[in-house]
Order: C-alpha cells, then sequence, then structure tokens
C-alpha cells in the first residue's frame, strides 16, 4: 500500500498506539476524583499538559484539550464571538479556510455578525495590505489558518499577527492543524491568541486536538458541564487520548527538521516528474509551502476516475480536502487562487508523511503516468 | 563526625543519592572522605541540585567546574565563573592544594589567581572577611575543582544512617510531618495504619499510602501495615466506659504496634502526639496510653503549635492529601467527653474486663502489609507514555 494522503488523515505511530493502551488500562481513572486512581490519572493529566505546553512554549494552562481540528477552530470562533460581541460583530477570515472555519464564520453571520473574507493572491497568500485595509475597530476576530490543507501554501502569520496586534480589541486565531510538525510556528512571535492543533493529522489518535488559548483570553464555553478545561470545554478529560496527542505531537516535534529535508526533497521529485506530463498543471506553489502536499490539476480528466485508477496499483491519493469533498465538484481554493474551472474541478492531492520513501514515489510517478496516458486515450 | 560513624554515614548517603537521581542514568556517584561529587556526564545540573536539596544529610553543595591541573586553564574558567555570576562586588579566592605535583603553593596561588581575576575584571574588589562570593580550588591529583555559590542543602542525617522506627500514620496532618522529622535525623521509616472498615473507607485508605508515597521521596520504600482494628474496636466501645474507650483505643493501638515493631526487628515507635492539641495528648492522657510499652516513643512535634505543624505538612506537599475528608479510625466512635485526664489504675482496672489478648493475636495475624514504593517509579512510567 502506498498511502498518500496523510492531509485527510494518518496512521497512528505504534508507540502513540502503545501509549493509549498502556494510559487505557492503567490509568482509566476520572481525573477530577479524589481517590487515588483518579489522582493518578490527574497526575498523568497534568504532566501531559506540562508536555504540550512546554512544546508549544507557552503556559501549562493555556492548553485546552478538545476533540480536534473541528471542534477547536468551532471553538475559537464562536467563543471569541459570543464571549466579546459588545466590543463589535466583525470577524476577518480568508477564503481559502478549511470548512469547519467558513461554516462557522457562516454560521455566525446568520446570527448577525458580519465576516469579511480575504481574497487571496494566485499563491493562496493572503495580502498583508488588503487584512490592513479590511481591520476595523470593531473587529473582534481574524482567523488564519497556518499552511493551507489543499495546496499547501504557508500564510504570513508572523505578518497579520503583527496587523493585528495593532488593534487591541481584535484577537488572532490561527488553524495550525495542518503545519504542526511540518512547518514551524513561534505563538509569541506571531502574537497569536488561539491556535488550532488535531492529533490524527500528526499520526495520532482521531478525536483528540489542543486549542491553544492565551492565558488573558476568555472564551464563551460549547460545552459547559463539571468546569474541566479552564471551564471553557466541560467534560470528564480523555486521559488516554491526551496522553496519545502528547505523544504524537512529541515525536511530530522531534522530528521536524528530519522530516523537513526528507519530504522536501520528494517534493521537489514529484513537482518535477509531474510537471512534464501532458495536461498536468501544479497548483502547490513553488515556494511558501509545505514540505508534504503537492496538488495538481489533469485537464480534462476527473480525479475521481484517476484515483480509482491509481487505486488499482494500491495508491491512495486524493481529491482536495477529504472535508470538502462531498460538496461541489469545484476546488473553492483553486477558484479563490484564480485558477481556471477546468483546472479547479480536477485537482489532485498528494500529501506525504514520514513513512513516505523514496521508492513510493518513483512508483507514484511512473503509474500517475501511465494512468494519464491511458486515461487520456480513453477520453481523447 | 568521626571515623567509622562518619563513614557509616557517608557511605548511605551515597547509596540514597544514587537512589534518588536514577532519573538521570548518565551520572556518576564519586564518594569521597569528606565530599561527594556528582559527575554530570552531561545531565541538567539544575535538575539534579533541586533534586539534591531534598536529600537529608547533604550540609551544602555547589556546581563545580572540572579543570585540567594547569595554571591557564584554570585562570580562565575561575574569570568565567566570576563574571558569571551576579551581583558580586568582592571576592576571595581559596586555594586547597593536595596535589602536591602542582608547581604553585596555595597561599601563593591565592595571590597570583586574584591579581588574574582582578586584572580582567572591573569593579571588582577583593575582600577576604566577607566577600560576595568564594570561589575556591581543589588541585587534586586527578584534576582541579573550581566552586563558587554555596547552595544550602537539606541538612540532617541520611535515611537509614540511624536506623529504623515504625510510624503511626493516621491520615491526619501530624503523623505525616512526625515521620518526616524523623527522617530527617536518618530514621527509616515503617508506618502502621488502624483500619476499621466499613467505618472507614477504601478512600481513607489510599490517602495514607498517598501519604507514604509522599515521605518515600525522602528516603526509601516504606512498608505499611495496615490492621484491621473494627473488630478490636466494636468491642471497646461495648466494654469500656465511653469516658474512657479513646484512652483504651490508644493503647491498644500501642500494644499492636510495638508487636508489629517486634516482628519486623524495629526499636521504636513515631507519633505525631502534640501536646494538649487533644483529649489524647495530655500529660495524663500520655502517660496513661504509653505505660503499655517500654519501646521508646519518638513524638517529634511535642512542642510544636499546630501552625508549626501546617507550615511543615506545607512545605512537604502533604497539606493537601491531608485534609482529604475522609474518617479515620480515631474519629469514629469518638466519644461526646472523653477523659482529659485518664487515671491509669482506671485504665487498668477497666481494660481486665476485655479479653483483648486473643484479639490482638488475630489482628496481628490478618495485618495486610503494603510495600509503598518511591513514586520515581511511576514517574517513569508516566514519561515513558507521553
Amino acid at each position: 500500500m502506498i498511502y498518500l494522503d496523510n492531509s485527510a488523515t494518518t496512521k497512528p505511530n505504534p508507540q502513540v498506539l502503545d501509549s493509549f493502551t498502556k494510559a487505557s488500562t492503567q490509568y482509566f481513572g476520572n481525573a477530577s476524583s479524589i481517590h487515588g486512581i483518579g489522582m493518578d490519572a490527574e497526575r498523568l493529566l497534568r504532566k501531559s499538559r506540562e508536555q504540550a505546553a512546554s512544546l508549544l512554549e507557552v503556559y501549562p494552562n493555556e492548553i485546552i484539550f478538545t476533540s480536534g481540528g473541528t471542534e477547536g477552530n468551532n471553538l475559537a470562533i464562536k467563543g471569541i464571538a459570543l464571549e466579546h460581541q459588545n466590543r463589535g460583530k466583525h470577524i476577518i477570515t480568508s477564503s481559502v479556510e478549511h470548512p469547519s472555519v467558513i461554516e462557522t464564520c457562516q454560521g455566525l453571520e446568520a446570527l448577525g455578525f458580519e465576516v469579511t473574507y480575504l481574497d487571496v493572491d494566485q499563491s493562496g497568500l493572503i495580502e498583508i495590505d488588503s487584512l490592513k485595509k479590511e481591520m476595523r475597530e470593531d473587529t473582534i476576530l481574524v482567523s488564519v489558518m497556518h499552511v493551507n490543507n489543499e495546496i499547501g501554501m504557508i500564510q504570513p502569520i508572523k505578518e497579520i499577527g503583527e496587523v493585528v496586534q495593532n488593534y487591541p480589541k481584535a484577537f488572532f486565531h490561527v488553524d495550525h492543524v495542518q503545519g504542526y510538525g511540518k512547518v514551524a510556528l513561534d505563538i509569541q512571535e506571531c502574537h497569536i491568541d488561539l491556535c488550532t492543533i488535531s492529533g490524527h493529522k500528526i499520526h495520532g489518535l482521531k478525536g483528540t486536538g489542543v486549542l491553544y488559548v492565551k492565558h488573558n483570553v476568555r472564551l464563551f464555553s460549547l460545552a459547559h458541564g463539571g468546569g474541566q478545561e479552564r471551564r471553557i470545554r466541560s467534560g470528564t478529560e480523555n486521559v488516554a487520548g491526551i496522553v496519545s496527542l502528547v505523544k504524537a505531537m512529541r515525536l511530530a516535534k522531534e522530528n521536524q527538521p528530519k522530516l523537513d529535508e526528507k519530504l522536501t526533497s520528494l517534493k521537489n521529485v514529484l513537482i518535477e516528474q509531474l510537471h512534464s506530463l501532458d495536461r498536468v498543471v501544479i497548483n502547490t506553489p513553488k515556494i511558501n509551502s509545505a514540505p508534504h502536499i503537492v496538488n495538481f490539476s489533469v485537464r480534462g480528466l476527473k480525479p475521481e476516475v484517476v484515483i480509482h485508477a491509481l487505486e488499482d496499483f494500491d495508491i491512495f491519493i486524493s481529491t482536495k480536502s477529504a472535508c470538502s469533498s462531498k460538496s461541489a465538484d469545484e476546488s473553492a481554493v483553486l477558484i479563490a487562487c484564480g485558477k481556471d474551472r477546468d483546472i479547479a474541478i480536477s485537482g489532485l492531492r498528494v500529501s506525504m508523511s514520514y513513512e513516505t520513501t523514496e521508492k513510493e514515489i518513483e512508483f507514484f510517478c511512473q503509474k500517475i503516468k501511465e494512468v494519464i496516458k491511458k486515461l487520456s486515450e480513453v477520453m481523447g | 563526625m568521626k571515623g567509622r560513624n562518619r563513614k557509616l554515614f557517608t557511605t548511605q548517603l551515597a547509596y540514597n543519592v544514587r537512589q534518588a537521581l536514577r532519573n538521570f542514568p548518565a551520572i556518576k556517584v564519586d564518594k569521597k572522605r569528606d565530599r561527594m561529587y556528582i559527575v554530570l556526564n552531561g545531565e541538567d545540573p539544575e535538575a539534579i541540585m533541586a533534586r539534591c536539596r531534598k536529600i537529608f544529610g547533604i550540609q551544602n553543595m555547589s556546581v563545580a567546574l572540572k579543570v585540567e591541573n594547569d595554571e591557564t586553564a584554570i585562570k580562565e574558567q575561575a574569570l568565567n565563573l566570576l563574571t558569571e555570576t551576579e551581583n558580586v562586588r568582592t571576592f576571595k579566592v581559596s586555594t586547597k592544594r593536595s596535589n602536591k605535583e602542582f608547581p604553585i603553593g596555595s597561599q601563593e596561588f591565592n595571590q597570583v589567581l586574584g591579581g588574574y581575576l582582578l586584572a580582567n575584571t572591573e569593579n571588582i574588589t577583593v575582600d577576604v572577611h566577607q566577600p560576595d562570593l568564594e570561589i575556591t580550588v581543589d588541585i587534586r591529583p586527578e584534576a582541579t575543582y573550581l566552586t563558587s555559590k554555596k547552595i544550602q542543602g537539606a541538612t540532617g542525617l541520611p535515611v537509614g544512617s540511624s536506623g529504623k522506627s515504625l510510624l503511626l500514620l493516621s491520615g491526619g496532618i501530624d503523623s505525616p510531618v512526625a515521620g518526616y522529622l524523623a527522617m530527617k535525623r536518618g530514621v527509616q521509616l515503617e508506618a502502621i495504619h488502624f483500619h476499621s472498615p466499613p467505618y472507614t473507607s477504601e478512600r481513607a485508605k489510599e490517602k495514607v499510602l498517598d501519604l507514604a508515597e509522599k515521605l518515600t521521596f525522602y528516603g526509601h520504600s516504606i512498608k505499611v501495615h495496615i490492621v484491621p482494628f473494627t473488630a478490636l474496636q466494636q468491642k471497646i466501645h461495648r466494654e469500656i466506659p465511653h469516658g474512657y474507650s479513646m484512652t483504651v483505643m490508644r493503647r491498644m493501638m500501642m500494644r499492636i504496634s510495638e508487636a508489629v515493631a517486634k516482628q519486623e526487628g524495629i526499636l521504636s515507635l513515631i507519633t505525631g502526639e502534640s501536646l494538649g492539641q487533644v483529649a489524647s495528648q495530655t500529660m495524663e492522657s500520655m502517660h496513661a496510653i504509653n505505660a503499655v510499652t517500654n519501646y521508646p516513643v519518638i513524638r517529634p512535634l511535642v512542642t510544636m503549635d499546630k501552625d508549626e505543624i501546617i507550615r511543615i505538612s506545607e512545605d512537604i506537599d502533604m497539606y493537601d492529601i491531608s485534609i482529604r475528608p475522609f474518617e479515620d479510625c480515631c474519629t469514629v466512635f469518638v466519644p461526646k467527653q472523653p477523659k482529659t485526664k485518664p487515671k491509669l489504675e482506671k485504665v487498668e482496672q477497666f481494660e481486665v474486663n476485655v479479653e483483648y489478648d486473643q484479639d490482638i493475636q488475630d489482628i496481628l495475624s490478618s495485618v495486610e502489609t503494603v510495600v509503598v514504593e518511591a513514586k520515581n517509579k511511576q514517574e517513569e512510567e508516566m514519561e515513558d507514555l507521553l
């Protein structure tokens, strides 16, 4: 099996699974119980929180454990909007965000909030000047993703943070789900108030995640109850899940420099090989893009057909993002980047991981070549 | 400290340090006659110092730089030490030269090094009486050690060097503090706890084990003997006039404790009693209770005020455990008006009615013994998970 859909989800690291199983059996207590078993679970939870904090270089009380990226993004955006709506009801985001951001913003529009969706340039990047133009006195939130899930471009988070910094009423949220472990992000330096991370994108388990919430930032809770997680997110702590997440975070961060080197060279091979093929257009920008994602379109070929043809060789890639693939044909991200419709409807994504090998990429290049040739003959 | 005694202490201390630092696998503990070196081999000195500050028997410690026996090298490193320490206006150099092959005598080297340091710094002068920083240069055959700032250790004696004692551990605030203070004088602990299910809950027992676990941090693993006390307590409640039941209960606890100590080859008992704190801790009560044993009963808290005890309890991180709200065997069956001045003769008379010998035998044969290991093991486990 050649799995090249790591932006959709990753295969859990065996070490992470091992920690999960052990934590589930040995520390199954409710971390809020006052007896010894509960206390052990609580101690483990505390250690996990400390380690997560040290990996992100923030304080332990700024770590809110969640169920993943979608919850993190929802909690950040709705939490700010509902808590601070008397400061203003204007939110800025971009037109290339993940559905869990875009749709959350649309949901808030229905509640009377006003949302500006920033345009992007041909590489998918936000222009700082247009952000500056859109910032207002009643802007309470700017939400921008770090690494785009479909084409992999890296937004200028530091510059955006500096702009938002000039508006004391506005908070800055970064969706770091595709970035963590691939492209470094300095939360302090970028003046980030909220930052979403997901476990299953970094070889952790589904249902785990972190939302960094700066210590002085108040959020309206989306889950009231027992008051866990700074009263922001009630619910019995998923200690084993949290342990597995923090382990995955550690492994990802430790491996990042080596991984970056490896994936960048694989990415270059991919782009070079794909570029030489007929009908193929590379959508991932050459610079300012993450090392693990290559997005390309095969003009005139339905992406589903290509995917299924590759599946015959046990190769797995995807069309745009798994979260968007259920909706309309064209990729909103590619459209936003100004691509023609025929390119926007034929986008394919290869996303790699630490397990991806040079051999696999060679094999993939060879097979995609054959597949395109064969399908082109049929479709003319 | 002299002769064989010293050797005993330093050997024990070296063992304790190795135990306490076993999470730092690269270190080497090197015991010399009057001091001990921990060779870091790359481990974090801050973390190791933090851990060592809790080890009884260490008077003071400092980070030492190992330098080759070479004048220039020593000078350079000493200068680094001096300039890297904050808030130093005056200093002093003290050289010890046990390596007589080193060409410069210790007095002379004081001047040589002092002169070099003066020449290479600004606004820093020598003060041989009250320097802000004393740089000690220890020129030994194998190398020269430079040390500067001294950090106060936990003092006391190495745990284990004063033998073993049995701590009556209730789960309240006082007894763990008593255990801690005894450890400070080198005592290795075992603990005994009286458990009266269903009047006292499983949680009360866990609380005691958690406290014992905290105590292991200052020494070794601790054996906790859990005594099933319900039947005897009920019997006392039935047979003894209520004003005296508490005194008799305490006497029974002493008898059982002495018996357990005897079995374990332990020569003394420790309690958390503090004079005048409660009815059982008046002079008369202590007299009546103590009368059942001629084992030494060590009472580290006997003259302390409650707030002093609480302060120590907080310092050693036990307070939060101690105040967990579970009944212990002393708070169930508490008579409305216990005698604050029980008379020994009366107590003895009342006890004649209770044929307790067999009860105590039964109890002794069903004591549950739990070995509470130093927390480090679990900590390690948790760190592996992460």
